[in-house]
């Protein structure tokens, strides 16, 4: 499973047309607006957009937690109405089950399909690094722990695309950097599709093949920047700070102080 | 006292007096040393102070306050004797106490404060109809706290998972639930041709009622992430509620069993005494009904054992299920 010769070849998404919005006491209120997006197998797509423009609900979306208003989303061209582990979302919070152990968290998918696969538990355990605490509750992992743990639980199903909310939101600094290099090393190794939302812009081109602005409430796609810069890549490049100052140019156009308030 | 000569002369041999010196007071030292010898002293005050009435089973009395005293200086001799030392030491006066003022001295109005013996004489000659009423409540409460428990967690994960079990059952519940159910014991009695069955169901409803309630309590706070996490991965519904809305809700369910331990044990007890020819309750009714006051008192006591046993072999149920949990109340 989580093992590189079994690799699952990597899903590509087709988004057309999306509306969708939810029902508020003061009436129905828009969150996604006409979205359209290809995404090709293989590409690490962030979106970026101002907190509460629907991100998220875009990501339940292609996750099959929720299904639009109007619009298609096409997974390889099937139609997305469930969830399916083939896709696997990975929240800000790591919503560990603090009645399982890390490996009995990690296992959730196998133990879902009735499976037995103790190898694919270590091996995602070793991949993350947490041998030593395979055993722990996760009340006594710290935030970095606990989060590695979700996203072994996630890479163990083999996910063809990996949906990202946040997962690197609550970390402190120093965690957030290290998790950021060993998710694109996963990332690298794996080949996945993933689709990540974030509020760091620096994070995204640390990370994206490809990076999104979203509008605010209802969400828009304002712009679409191929991040195209060498790896290794470095927080000092100076190319990341081109691309960083374009993305906020195109973040501030998109917030007018009118739908501030 | 002669307390004081054996604390002195074994605190030198157990902890060798490194620093401290024999003639400084170590309360734990004391605890330990003085529970065995506070035994013998009550033993030794059954035995040689005459009775102030025809009192049976005297001398049984001292033998078992001399066994107990001996095996708890031999454990304290072992170093086995530790945090349960001071319990040991003020039982054993207690008894001692209670001797003296009861069965030598008659100090409180008799019949209905009894003797030492008198309780222990219960136990040497009726410990059979004894034993066997503690059967028979065992058995009434088995066959209306389990279904009652089980029923109860049923009912509270379909009400913390369904729409349609909310909209039907709330109101009956709200009717039902709050009603105390030993009012419902004459109904029960009339409706129902067995008082056997009648007061299982009754027990069943004391037990289910504050279990189904935690358990929809618990199921309704389970954080919705938690079946997302399942969902995405391909959970159905079975799963959902089996391993994920249950264990999260098991906190919760434990709070319920324990309410509903509790209302069964309150149930039983009514039960048995109106209506239920057997069990300690009945028997409490017929030793009150012929005054045999000491009979009343042993099967009181068997009961509060009783109950005291199943509450903790729930705790240690409940400690084995959450072992996931930071912390909990230790019974």
């Amino acid at each position: 499973m989580v093992n590189s010769t079994q690799r699952e070849a990597p899903l590509a998404l087709t988004l057309s047309h999306l509306h969708h919005s939810y029902d508020t006491p003061s009436g129905s209120r828009p969150v996604l607006d006409d979205v359209s997006l290809d995404v090709e197998p293989g590409e690490f797509v962030a979106l970026i957009g101002p907190s509460g423009c629907g991100k998220s609900t875009l990501l339940r979306l292609v996750a099959g937690l929720e299904t639009p208003d109007a619009g298609t989303l096409l997974a390889d061209g099937t139609p997305i109405t469930e969830p399916h582990p083939s896709r696997i979302i990975m929240f800000q919070d790591p919503t560990l089950y603090p009645w399982r152990t890390v490996r009995g968290n990690i296992s959730l998918g196998p133990d879902i399909h009735g499976e037995k696969n103790p190898e694919a538990v270590t091996a995602a355990i070793r991949l993350v690094g947490l041998e030593e605490f395979s055993r722990a509750w996760p009340h006594q992992l710290s935030g970095g722990m606990a989060q590695r743990v979700a996203l072994a639980r996630a890479l163990i199903n083999s996910p063809r695309l990996l949906i990202l909310d946040e997962p690197l939101g609550k970390l402190d600094s120093l965690t957030r950097f290290a998790m950021q290099t060993e998710l694109f090393r996963i990332w690298k190794s794996q080949g996945f599709t993933a689709l990540m939302v974030t509020h760091d812009v620096e994070e995204a081109l640390l990370l994206a093949s490809r990076v999104l602005v979203f509008s605010p409430r209802p969400a828009r796609i304002l712009a679409d920047i191929h991040v195209d810069w060498p790896e290794p890549r470095h927080r000092e490049n100076p190319r990341l700070q081109e691309l960083r100052a374009h993305i906020l140019e195109q973040l501030e156009t998109g917030i007018s102080p009118l739908s501030l308030a | 006292m002669s307390n004081a000569q054996t604390m002195l002369g074994n605190s030198n041999a157990l902890e060798g007096g490194a620093e401290t010196t024999n003639t400084r007071f170590k309360p734990k030292q004391f605890w330990r040393q003085a529970a065995g010898p506070a035994w013998l002293l009550s033993a030794l005050i059954t035995w040689k102070w005459p009775d102030a009435d025809d009192f049976p089973a005297t001398n049984q009395l001292a033998a078992f306050l001399l066994a107990t005293g001996l095996v708890l200086i031999a454990l304290a001799a072992a170093g086995r004797l530790k945090d349960r030392a001071p319990w040991a030491f003020v039982l054993g006066l207690g008894l001692g106490v209670w001797e003296l003022m009861q069965a030598k001295l008659l100090l409180l109005p008799r019949p209905f404060f009894g003797t030492p013996q008198d309780l222990l004489d219960v136990f040497l000659t009726d410990w059979k109809r004894l034993g066997n009423s503690l059967f028979h409540s065992l058995l009434l409460l088995a066959g209306g706290y389990l279904p009652g428990s089980i029923l109860g967690i049923i009912i509270g994960v379909a009400l913390g998972r369904s729409q349609h079990v909310r909209y039907w059952v709330r109101p009956v519940m709200r009717v039902i639930g709050p009603l105390p159910p030993v009012a419902l014991l004459p109904l029960a009695f009339v409706v129902i041709p067995s008082a056997r069955w009648a007061g299982e169901a009754l027990m069943a409803l004391a037990a289910g009622f504050p279990v189904a309630i935690l358990t929809w309590s618990g199921v309704s706070a389970v954080d919705p992430a938690y079946y997302d996490v399942a969902r995405t991965m391909g959970a159905k519904n079975r799963f959902l509620v089996l391993r994920v809305a249950l264990p999260a809700a098991t906190p919760q369910i434990f709070v319920g069993l324990f309410m509903g331990l509790g209302a069964s044990f309150a149930m039983l007890v009514v039960a048995e005494m109106l209506g239920v020819k057997s069990g300690l309750g009945f028997y409490m009714q017929w030793a009150q009904g012929w005054a045999a006051y000491p009979n009343m008192y042993a099967a009181l006591f068997v009961m509060s054992l009783m109950c005291t046993t199943l509450m903790t072999v729930l705790f240690k149920l409940r400690d084995h299920l959450l072992k996931w949990q930071k912390d909990g109340l230790k019974w």
